[in-house]
């Protein structure tokens, strides 16, 4: 959408030879400061569920009856060894939103990986077979794509029953729609260029001609998407989180810590406070990192 | 244009059959026997169970069983709340008129401040104003609404107790329903007192449920702008001398409108999804929050009819922006 946000980048000094591809793309993509904080704050999340054991001061659900709702360090009442404070039956804020980083990760990477996969392929089969499959696969996208987001997911919840892993296949089958239309529309118009014409010719077998010539061809409009589609699972996945119907009690997911701190919110501003900031941080960052990367690799916008 | 029309209008079939579809299996997949999932912990006797699956049909083939729901759908029976014992229709819609005023107010508010927000970073660009839009907009865009919501909660209800926490209007008042809007029935029937205790009770859940589309108008209004900037037509108005307001509001703006008003309409999935959360924060007594109680009290027939029904609204809503952008665009009407 921001596809103008992009900074006039550092000219190439004008030698004979083109730069290397990839120095390009980096060119290109250091240009633009706010993709670069997205990936920097994406990287330190990274580190942060790398290391989680070793980062955290305590353990996330370790209970401590002697600290209930305890206020952060900054206020009058907290304690450094609590730095963002506790939560009503003691745990260390600061410990579960850094295990909270592995889960939403996990879930972000894992939703989209599914998404990808299974909608490269409807998507392949639609572009280049057309007829039949084309539109019953369409037909059926659009009908997913017709129910609300967050009420299709629900309803396969219901169906599945409310846990993680449900939560996570219902948001990788309210996104796939998108990286079937990208994936289609991407292989219909590379399928009339000449290289599939010269590969078909030459002899190329039908999954080999999709697999290896078409689809790597498709790639940049995809790796777009994934990263913008890592946001919108975080996000889905903790708003079912937040409904009871993701992770359950006591995963430390950022969106089921907000149910918990829900009923709180009168009380103590922390327990609400700090996990939101942090599920808008991680999906700014992927945000920011996905407009950079269109950017950088959509040929249309470099002149 | 009544080609145009007609297949439009055709395409909305396959869609519909596949919503009655998914609505169908929701209650059959659910794993279990439906009949003792529908009872719930209260369990049934086996006379009773064996009546229930009569009644229901799930003794007949599938295909049968879809061919009755069929019918029923199309006669406006969605069968009964398990809890309440009411018609699903008739709750859905003695609840819709509150999401939708919720929806209503939430889209204006989007487009009081997206649109200009969006019109000036554009006309303005690479001002520090430019940059400041966008990055507020991409924080909307990115924002969890369902925190966001609790936020305001905490800052306008609880320290500066300005608005209300829940609800739709404080219990002392009770406005009978003419438009099933109750800002506006307030008016109506000149309660003054009733229509500020309305409205308090719409400012938040109506900005954080205008959040994302926002930030979404914002966006797609700038880069809209800047395309239609960028034309000839607007060079040459220039060039002529025009002045730079009737420049950008005559001629660029109506230009730059039309995928705007495409967005805006294709927002009503994104508002359905928002209001589900919203209203489960605010307790707004709309139809997301009865979905949500729905599936807590496994109340299936509810979710079933709930889902099929948001579902057609939707459905009908992307039909009617598409005929009308045939009717702006002759472009979109000829193609094919």
């Amino acid at each position: 959408m921001s596809a103008e946000t992009l900074e006039v980048p550092a000219v190439a000094a004008p030698s004979g030879t083109p730069p290397h591809p990839a120095r390009e793309f980096w060119n290109y993509f250091s240009a633009n400061r706010g993709a670069v904080a997205g990936l920097v704050v994406i990287a330190l999340v990274l580190l942060c569920a790398l290391f989680a054991p070793l980062i955290a001061p305590h353990h996330p659900d370790l209970t401590n009856n002697a600290v209930f709702l305890k206020p952060p360090f900054w206020q009058e009442g907290g304690s450094l060894s609590y730095p963002l404070g506790t939560d009503a039956i003691g745990r260390d804020i600061l410990s579960r939103l850094i295990f909270g980083a592995r889960l939403s990760l996990v879930i972000g990477i894992a939703v989209v990986a599914l998404a990808i996969v299974v909608g490269v392929v409807l998507g392949l089969i639609a572009g280049y077979f057309k007829g039949i499959a084309d539109i019953a696969i369409m037909r059926f996208m659009d009908i997913l794509m017709t129910m609300p987001s967050l009420l299709l997911a629900i309803v396969i919840v219901a169906i599945l029953g409310p846990g993680l892993m449900n939560a996570m296949l219902a948001v990788a089958i309210v996104v796939l729609p998108h990286y079937v239309r990208i994936t289609r529309a991407a292989v219909i118009a590379e399928t009339s260029k000449d290289y599939v014409i010269a590969a078909r010719v030459s002899g190329a077998q039908t999954v080999r001609l999709m697999f290896s010539e078409i689809l790597p061809n498709c790639a940049a409009p995809l790796i777009v998407q994934a990263t913008l589609g890592v946001s919108t699972a975080i996000l889905d996945a903790a708003a079912l989180g937040f409904l009871g119907l993701g992770a359950q009690p006591p995963t430390p997911e950022w969106g089921t810590m907000l149910a918990d701190a829900r009923e709180f919110v009168l009380r103590a501003w922390w327990v609400v406070t700090f996990p939101g900031l942090a599920i808008l941080i991680t999906v700014l960052a992927f945000n920011l990192l996905g407009d950079g990367l269109r950017d950088a690799l959509d040929p249309k916008l470099k002149r | 244009m009544l080609r145009f029309i007609l297949t439009r209008v055709s395409l909305v079939i396959p869609t519909f059959i596949g919503i009655t579809l998914l609505a169908f299996f929701l209650v059959r997949l659910v794993p279990g026997d439906p009949i003792e999932t529908m009872a719930g912990e209260r369990g049934i006797d086996p006379a009773r169970h064996a009546q229930l699956v009569k009644e229901y049909g799930f003794d007949q083939p599938l295909l049968t069983q879809y061919g009755v729901y069929i019918q029923r759908v199309l006669q406006g029976d969605l069968g009964k709340s398990i809890v309440t014992r009411e018609n699903v229709l008739d709750e859905f819609s003695q609840l819709f008129p509150a999401t939708i005023e919720l929806a209503l107010c939430a889209i204006l508010i989007a487009l009081l401040f997206g649109l200009p927000a969006g019109i000036i970073a554009a006309v303005k660009r690479n001002s520090i104003f430019d940059h400041g839009v966008m990055g507020i907009s991409l924080t909307g865009y990115s924002m969890p609404i369902f925190w966001w919501g609790l936020l305001l909660i905490l800052l306008f209800s609880v320290q500066l107790g300005i608005t209300p926490v829940s609800g739709r209007i404080a219990v002392q008042y009770f406005i009978e329903p003419i438009t099933g809007f109750l800002t506006i029935d307030s008016l109506l029937v000149g309660d003054i007192d009733a229509f500020w205790s309305a409205l308090s009770h719409l400012v938040l859940p109506a900005i954080v449920l205008g959040t994302v589309p926002l930030a979404v108008i914002a966006r797609m209004t700038r880069s809209a702008m800047l395309e239609v900037l960028g034309e000839d037509y607007i060079r040459t108005a220039r060039a002529k001398g025009m002045a730079p307001i009737r420049v950008v509001a005559l001629h660029a703006l109506r230009n730059a409108l039309i995928p705007v008003v495409t967005v805006i309409g294709l927002q009503v999935g994104t508002l359905f999804t928002g209001a589900i959360l919203t209203e489960t924060i605010f307790s707004w007594p709309g139809v997301g929050k009865w979905l949500i109680e729905a599936i807590s009290r496994r109340d299936y027939p509810v979710l079933q009819g709930g889902t099929l029904l948001l579902g057609m609204v939707v459905m009908s809503v992307n039909l009617l922006v598409d005929l009308m952008y045939g009717l702006i665009n002759p472009r979109i009407r000829h193609a094919r």
